[in-house]
């Protein structure tokens, strides 16, 4: 006969979900996300905070590892054609020079 | 008391510096709400992430992204048996215009599209189906991206992008039998409530064939574990596509078209793309692989009651215990190495839950050695397919299910 250790027994009463019930009661709800309005800072900072922090906050940045210029060049080609970022043509390399100078690899 | 005794706090947490000053220049960057933080062990860094308690219906979550939110489940929540908590539950959106408020009397499912009769459901009509139940992960693509070498750019997630729920709702294929698929459908789009934020940009939309849709597993949960879902999880309705990645699982979903044409939105056809090789796996760098839709999730384990770098007593029984899942396949077999993967024995299995669900495994072991050892777990599942003993590497990150190991050292 299989015999359970107490560890397990410890983890079935953690484990047991709600059994299978009558549909729940959905009621309108509403929440609030927290604020996310921190900004990017250093040298070169201003023209990354105008373009990119528009559709997502700054840990999409400062959470990426050290990355190469040309992987740069690419996510920010990639935010405009695919994502459809509003960034002038003009901005583009500055963004590119911001991001590689506070996370560059070879 | 939830372990047994051997597990040191699960996160090293630092109280963040709030006075101003140039000591405070690195911290300011962050949120100010974060007051404690986890080191992930992401090659190369940078390893901490804040904790937060700021996200409606969530517990604490580890900070990936604020804005759209992307949270993940602190590893030691896994420990803790195999369903995840539903305000533990990781959390990944991809456009911020995602509604802070449900009117659930005005909510509609429209099915439509290559349909006899197009529908638009209120929910008291979806909660009047037969309920159908099910156990079983939802994975990011991307679980585990942080720890890719060479490194590559996205949400740089640890190993809690993923987590498991007793679904309830009803079949998929109840609903669109109501609506009655048309001959000739080739797949069913789905979408929900989430707008971009940007002109012209692609709405999150995700397909699945037609015949994959009406297998009778793939559902449309009002509840996990019992209760509604968090609205960060999707409330009030989400996809569930047991055994497959998260990226199909359409939360808030509010959109199901049929079609006539295999799918070629942005989200089918240029994103969530993987290598079409065995675990999804190429040489970093290469090029002219074909590239295909994610689909099937692969075997994985994890050890949970022993962190990197614990001390374990030479010569004394000790318990190693965590959680499995097959992917789109039940566990077969957990195989347990205290030497590094050199040798390995079988783990004793725990309840099982469903094929598509967590699985508890546990093993004893003895190290008579003192210094450093390895330990390590890999999952064999019901397809035959087991993890293996080199990481995979894709572009975009995706899939990864490599044997995991944890060094310890014996004193």
């Amino acid at each position: 006969m299989r015999r359970l250790s107490l560890g397990f027994v410890a983890a079935a009463l953690f484990s047991l979900p709600a059994a299978a019930g009558p549909a729940p009661d959905l009621k309108s709800l509403s929440v609030a996300l927290p604020d996310a309005g921190t900004m990017l800072s250093g040298e070169g900072s201003d023209v990354a905070n105008a373009n990119c922090l528009g559709c997502h906050s700054v840990e999409m940045v400062l959470d990426q590892p050290a990355l190469p210029r040309t992987v740069w060049e690419a996510e920010v080609a990639k935010m405009i054609k695919a994502y459809k970022a509003p960034i002038a043509s003009q901005d583009v390399t500055a963004i590119v020079d911001y991001l590689a100078s506070i996370k560059s690899a070879k | 008391m939830r372990d047994n005794g051997l597990i040191p706090s699960g996160v090293t947490r630092r109280r963040v510096l709030t006075r101003a000053g140039a000591a405070g220049l690195a911290l300011a960057i962050r949120p100010a709400w974060a007051d404690a933080s986890v080191h992930l062990p992401l090659p190369g860094g940078p390893t901490a992430r804040p904790l937060t308690t700021d996200f409606p219906q969530k517990g604490e979550m580890i900070l990936q992204r604020a804005r759209p939110p992307l949270l993940e489940t602190p590893f030691e929540v896994f420990d803790e048996g195999v369903f995840t908590p539903n305000d533990r539950f990781y959390v990944r959106w991809h456009w911020s215009g995602l509604p802070t408020s449900i009117d659930v009397d005005t909510y509609r499912l429209a099915v439509r599209g290559h349909v006899e009769k197009p529908l638009s459901l209120a929910l008291k009509e979806i909660l009047s189906l037969p309920q159908f139940e099910i156990a079983a992960v939802n994975q990011c693509s991307g679980n585990s991206r942080g720890l890719f070498q060479p490194r590559v750019a996205g949400g740089e997630w640890g190993n809690g992008a993923m987590g498991n729920a007793r679904w309830s709702g009803v079949r998929l294929k109840d609903v669109l039998d109501l609506a009655g698929v048309k001959a000739g459908a080739i797949q069913v789009r789905f979408s929900g409530l989430d707008d971009p934020v940007t002109d012209g940009a692609p709405r999150f939309r995700k397909s699945l064939d037609v015949d994959h849709a009406r297998d009778g597993e793939a559902m449309i949960a009002y509840a996990m574990n019992g209760e509604p879902l968090p609205l960060l999880n999707g409330y009030p309705l989400r996809l569930v596509v047991p055994g497959w990645y998260g990226t199909y699982w359409i939360k808030m979903l509010n959109d199901i078209e049929v079609i006539d044409s295999a799918d070629d939105n942005f989200w089918m056809k240029s994103a969530y793309l993987i290598p079409d090789t065995p675990l999804a796996n190429m040489k970093p760098g290469g090029a002219g692989v074909k590239m295909i839709p994610i689909n099937r999730m692969t075997p994985r384990s994890f050890i949970t009651n022993v962190r990197a770098g614990q001390t374990i007593a030479a010569n004394a029984p000790t318990l190693a215990r965590g959680i499995a899942f097959g992917g789109d396949a039940g566990v077969s077999r957990v195989d347990f190495s205290s030497d590094g993967g050199k040798t390995w024995a079988p783990a004793t299995l725990g309840a099982d839950e469903g094929k598509y669900s967590f699985r508890r495994w546990e093993a004893q072991f003895v190290l008579a050695d003192k210094g450093a050892a390895t330990l390590a777990v890999r999952c064999v599942n019901e397809g035959g397919l087991v993890q293996p003993d080199t990481a995979n590497w894709n572009p975009s990150g995706y899939m990864r299910n490599v044997i995991e190991q944890t060094p310890v050292v014996v004193v």
